[in-house]
């Protein structure tokens, strides 16, 4: 479904990402795991179009979508969860859910998409004149998530989904991306809480200093001997 | 379109009001006093400035302070084309001038943030008023242009016809999905972008909408200037009264800039004429009490007073006025 080949990602003179490769393919949870400064946000930056590759291509279901604008991306099927939600606290959660579905495709059809969401996440029907800013850390959550879905995308992309969670709302937040799996989007995820996130995911890719250094099977990178010193400190 | 016709039913005692008020408006002019006349058509005149500068700068949160540079813009398009096009058109081609420039300070500016769009905004009224000044000395020769003297009457109508304009265009655009668009990226920039917002064109195309009212009304009101010069036209009170008036009223809805401004207005018409040397100060204090004790302004003060007495029992309605 989402290709990425040898990408390669400038800041000013500071290389960031070398020669990235990396697929999803449809239905999966695929985790990206890395230490802070390795590069993940800045990979989903490219593949959302925020920030410009210099050199690789990313595919998103045999279109090429290299360098086009966030607003090209989303149109087609990729929908973003930012680090931390990122609401808009003076909106109501309604009026949140609604800027979801703001790209043209899908704002007509953004009264189905309500109910969807609403049927996932049944707490935000009934408090959806509630303001984005008054909302507990899960219930903010669930409103991101919902946003996410509001475009009918085929793709999300989740940047630090644990990102200044208590370890139990971590836990909650895990559970409903599954929820969302089982909805039928895929997942590309990007965390650094490696333990829970390669419980979850199908696969995952290691990213260490702009390189991507091992990936496979969760199974796989649990065992290994590098990702269980480096990351689980086993 | 039942949405919009439920928030037209819902808004029935305000667009009463407003019709109401604007029939009174309209029959100033032939009952009144002459100097009325004029001082009304001040007031309206920064109405429809705080009403455009809030038009970009309410929902985005982005500080213009170039008010002056698209005031000035309109005043030289009547000083040049006054004398060679009929009135409407005339204004139109300043409303137009202001919006181009706007187009090109916009793409300039908006990349940046916070304070830093506030002080290049305001440098640019001064750029240009230097850069202006410089060409009519060492270029044209001359200092200054006289500018076509049009009737009071005629000239309040046609600022009169903004302010509706303009707040017809406020209440509209505040519920259509470029509204939700532009109260976004005030929100939360990022996530504008991330939810598929072309931010960067919602906000130079506001800019210079807003820019556009700014540019018909400079061109409007400059008839009542008879000379004007760059120091004149591009006057920096335009950049800041705006602002300062529609912090004064409150920016939350349509009616907060146009109370602000004529408030506003008016106390510095009294002001200025009992107390010609120490209005700015007393200006500066009321300013500083208002953003003090009335952080949402005279229409917020309303709210809290409303509130109050209806016993508060919308709390979301009023959460969202406290920001």
């Amino acid at each position: 479904m989402l290709e990425v080949k040898n990408l390669n990602v400038f800041y000013g003179n500071v290389q960031v990402l070398w020669d990235v490769c990396l697929r999803v393919e449809e239905g999966e949870i695929v985790a990206l795991v890395g230490a802070n400064g390795a590069g993940k946000t800045t990979l989903l930056n490219a593949i959302t179009g925020l920030v410009k590759p210099a050199s690789g291509s990313v595919t998103f279901m045999g279109q090429d979508i290299t360098g086009l604008p966030p607003n090209a991306v989303v149109e087609l099927g990729i929908s973003y969860f930012p680090e931390g939600g990122r609401l808009f606290p003076d909106m109501s959660i309604l009026e949140n859910l609604e800027m979801g579905a703001f790209i043209k495709s899908s704002w007509k059809k953004r009264k189905e998409r309500l109910e969807k969401v609403y049927q996932i996440f049944p707490l935000l029907k009934e408090r959806r004149k509630q303001m984005a800013k008054t909302l507990s850390g899960g219930e903010r959550q669930m409103l991101a998530m919902g946003r996410v879905l509001m475009s009918d995308p085929k793709l999300g992309l989740f940047d630090e989904l644990s990102y200044g969670m208590a370890p139990k709302l971590v836990k909650e937040s895990f559970k409903m991306l599954q929820k969302l799996r089982d909805n039928g989007l895929t997942i590309l995820l990007n965390e650094q809480n490696v333990k829970q996130s390669l419980e979850i995911a199908d696969r995952a890719y290691v990213l260490e200093n702009g390189r991507i250094v091992s990936g496979g099977s969760c199974e796989e990178l649990l065992h290994s001997d590098h990702v269980r010193k480096a990351y689980l400190g086993l | 379109m039942t949405n919009l016709s439920m928030t037209v039913k819902k808004n029935i005692p305000y667009i009463a009001i407003s019709v109401l008020i604007l029939a009174l408006l309209a029959a100033v002019p032939f009952f009144s006093k002459p100097y009325t006349v004029v001082l009304l058509k001040n007031i309206l005149m920064f109405a429809a400035l705080t009403l455009s500068w809030a038009l970009f700068s309410g929902p985005t949160g982005y500080i213009s302070l170039a008010t002056a540079a698209f005031y000035g813009v309109g005043i030289y398009t009547a000083a040049y084309l006054g004398k060679v096009l009929p009135l409407p058109v005339m204004v139109l081609c300043g409303g137009l001038a202001s919006f181009l420039l706007a187009l090109i300070i916009g793409a300039i500016t908006l990349r940046l943030r916070g304070i830093y769009f506030a002080i290049f905004t305001l440098s640019s009224v001064e750029l240009i008023k230097q850069v202006l000044h410089w060409f009519e000395i060492t270029v044209l020769g001359t200092r200054g242009r006289p500018v076509v003297k049009i009737s009071n009457t005629t000239v309040y109508y046609v600022v009169l016809l903004i302010v509706v304009l303009l707040m017809v265009t406020t209440y509209f655009l505040k519920r259509s999905r470029y509204g939700l668009a532009m109260s976004s990226i005030g929100s939360c920039e990022d996530a504008a972008a991330h939810i598929g917002i072309n931010v960067t064109w919602v906000k130079v195309l506001t800019f210079a909408l807003s820019s556009f009212f700014i540019g018909l009304t400079g061109a409007t009101t400059a008839t009542g200037l008879i000379y004007i010069d760059s120091h004149i036209a591009f006057d920096l009170n335009y950049s800041f009264f705006p602002t300062l008036m529609a912090i004064f009223g409150g920016i939350g809805n349509v009616f907060g800039p146009v109370i602000g401004a004529a408030v506003f207005s008016y106390l510095r018409e009294i002001l200025i004429t009992r107390f010609p040397y120490a209005y700015m100060i007393i200006f500066g204090a009321v300013m500083i009490l208002t953003i003090l004790y009335l952080p949402n302004g005279i229409i917020g003060l309303v709210q809290t007073i409303k509130d109050k007495v209806l016993g508060g029992k919308d709390a979301t309605a009023s959460s969202r006025k406290v920001n």
